[in-house]
């Protein structure tokens, strides 16, 4: 196989429920600041929900928000704030070189269920449904939605992969990259689920639905009193550029998309795989050339689900043991489970660690599971690794991400010093 | 509802369509989208919202008759006189 460029990460927008920018998102980390918050929808009642705080109308006209999906203003959001956050002006960009590649969980159930609503106030008269039902509603919505307020004319479309295609959309703008179809690509996941009645009460219905009288107290992965998912609304588009190119411009690097793989369980709907997660795991570091002992931080996927947390803590182990130098945290637990944009969003979370030589802890964790026992978890408060005092530095991040029906991903990116 | 009020109404509704728009000097005679900035989608919203709020049916055919406000006053006074006014 020819040698591929490599590609780096140069930019990143997100909003996330404890943060509007990275740098707001990271102290929030570090300071243990979860963004849950009780939360009302209807059908459901009360819940909770982590909710972005983010102005639309910072990029946005208020009747493009009124037109679009509440999926399209994040990414907007996102894909805006990630250019600056390049140095890249739009003015300076070919605009058929940029792709836009945005991981979904899901898309179009909001708009559904506002548009079954609205119907059944008129006795499901079908002259009630809205035209805007289907651009509302196809998939590439929140990336074509980006390439209309920015006036894009490069490829743009979703990549659907339950609560792993934060983690596919940027594999995939990685790719596009490499094949040289695009210069720049917006790629990551965006979600807002938390508009959504039916995906509380799926979960609900499951079991699988957090419950707890202080809402920052109820994502709680690894913790033996978990009792599910918090559900969240996010996103994150990391700005991706051949390394080349970054350096010619200039551009101050976040770090290097070294490896990743996709598999599948092929196993249940719903239930994880501890042996598919840990064939995902061992199928990055081969594609990244490393061996587990050389990864620094394990940002997990583990969403407070009983079953969810003990099938992945049995993956890492697998992996792992005897890994010295390799500390372990979750992200989930400050901000809910960001579906689609969750891979991105905690990845972006851990990206700071390169410079500042931390790693935030997960929080929520007051009685460790003792099927969730995992060697070097960081929890209660952020830690800096022998390896950060010692000078070697943190270089490399191991980000994971599952999702239903099976779906695996990991993501291996490391630091712009290596 | 009276040519006043229809006019009222109609200005509401492009309000509510249209929110960046200052419908302040919004004339009679002139077309609309030379006005202000309306497409296809934002009339087929007009078109909703009299049937949401006045229960108004407009069918296809007759769609550039709301292409004025003028065209919307004579167009809907037959069909608005028994109506109140409805402001979002």
């Amino acid at each position: 196989m020819p040698e591929l460029p490599r590609v780096v990460i140069t930019g990143v927008g997100l909003t996330s429920p404890n943060g509007d920018s990275l740098p707001a998102y990271r102290r929030n980390l570090l300071d243990g600041v979860s963004g849950v918050e009780a939360y009302e929808i209807r059908h459901v009642g009360e819940t909770l929900a982590g909710v972005c705080h983010f102005d639309p109308l910072r990029h946005q006209k208020r009747k493009e928000v009124r037109r679009g999906t509440r999926a399209g203003s994040i990414a907007i959001w996102c894909a805006r704030e990630s250019l600056a956050d390049a140095g890249l002006e739009l003015a300076a960009i070919d605009r058929r070189r940029v792709g836009v590649y945005t991981g979904i969980t899901e898309h179009g159930n909001v708009e559904t269920e506002n548009q079954i609503h609205e119907v059944a106030q008129y006795g499901f008269d079908l002259s009630f449904w809205s035209h805007h039902h289907n651009p509302r509603t196809v998939a590439n919505n929140p990336a074509g939605e980006v390439t209309l307020n920015l006036g894009l004319s490069g490829p743009a479309y979703s990549l659907g992969g339950a609560c792993a295609a934060g983690n596919l959309g940027l594999i995939h703008g990685t790719e596009q990259l490499q094949l040289g179809q695009v210069d720049v690509a917006l790629a990551g996941g965006v979600s807002e689920s938390i508009h959504t009645f039916g995906i509380f009460a799926s979960f609900r219905a499951q079991g699988a639905l957090a419950r707890h009288t202080d809402p920052t107290r109820a994502s709680r992965p690894f913790d033996r009193d978990r009792n599910g998912i918090v559900v969240s609304e996010g996103g994150c588009l990391f700005t991706l550029e051949r390394l080349d190119d970054a350096l010619a411009r200039g551009a101050r690097v976040y770090g290097e998309v070294r490896g990743y793989h996709v598999n599948s369980d092929g196993t249940d709907f719903v239930l994880p795989s501890a042996s598919g997660q840990e064939h995902c795991i061992r199928g990055a570091l081969k594609h990244a050339g490393l061996t587990p002992d050389r990864v620094d931080i394990v940002s997990t996927h583990a969403t407070s689900t009983p079953s969810g947390d003990v099938a992945e803590c049995q993956a890492i182990r697998g992996v792992f043991d005897g890994c010295e130098t390799t500390f372990i945290n979750n992200t989930k637990s400050y901000i809910g489970h960001a579906m689609g944009a969750a891979g991105a969003l905690e990845l972006a979370g851990n990206l700071p660690s390169f410079e500042d030589g931390l790693v935030h802890p997960t929080i929520n964790l007051d009685h460790l599971d003792p099927e969730c026992e995992l060697r070097n978890l960081v929890h209660g408060e952020p830690l800096r690794p022998p390896q950060a005092s010692d000078g070697e530095g943190i270089r490399t991040i191991l980000n994971m991400s599952f999702g239903m029906l099976g779906i695996n991903s990991a993501v291996v990116v490391q630091s712009p010093s290596n | 509802m009276t040519n006043e009020e229809i006019v009222i109404a109609i200005k509401d509704i492009i309000a509510t369509i249209a929110p960046d728009e200052d419908l302040s000097g919004l004339e009679l005679a002139p077309k609309l989208r030379d006005q202000i900035e309306l497409d296809s989608m934002d009339f087929l919203d007009i078109v909703m919202e009299l049937r949401k709020r006045y229960g108004v049916q407009v069918p296809e055919e007759d769609y550039m008759e709301l292409a004025t406000l003028q065209g919307c006053v004579d167009y809907l006074a037959p069909k608005l006189g028994d109506k109140q006014l409805v402001t979002a």
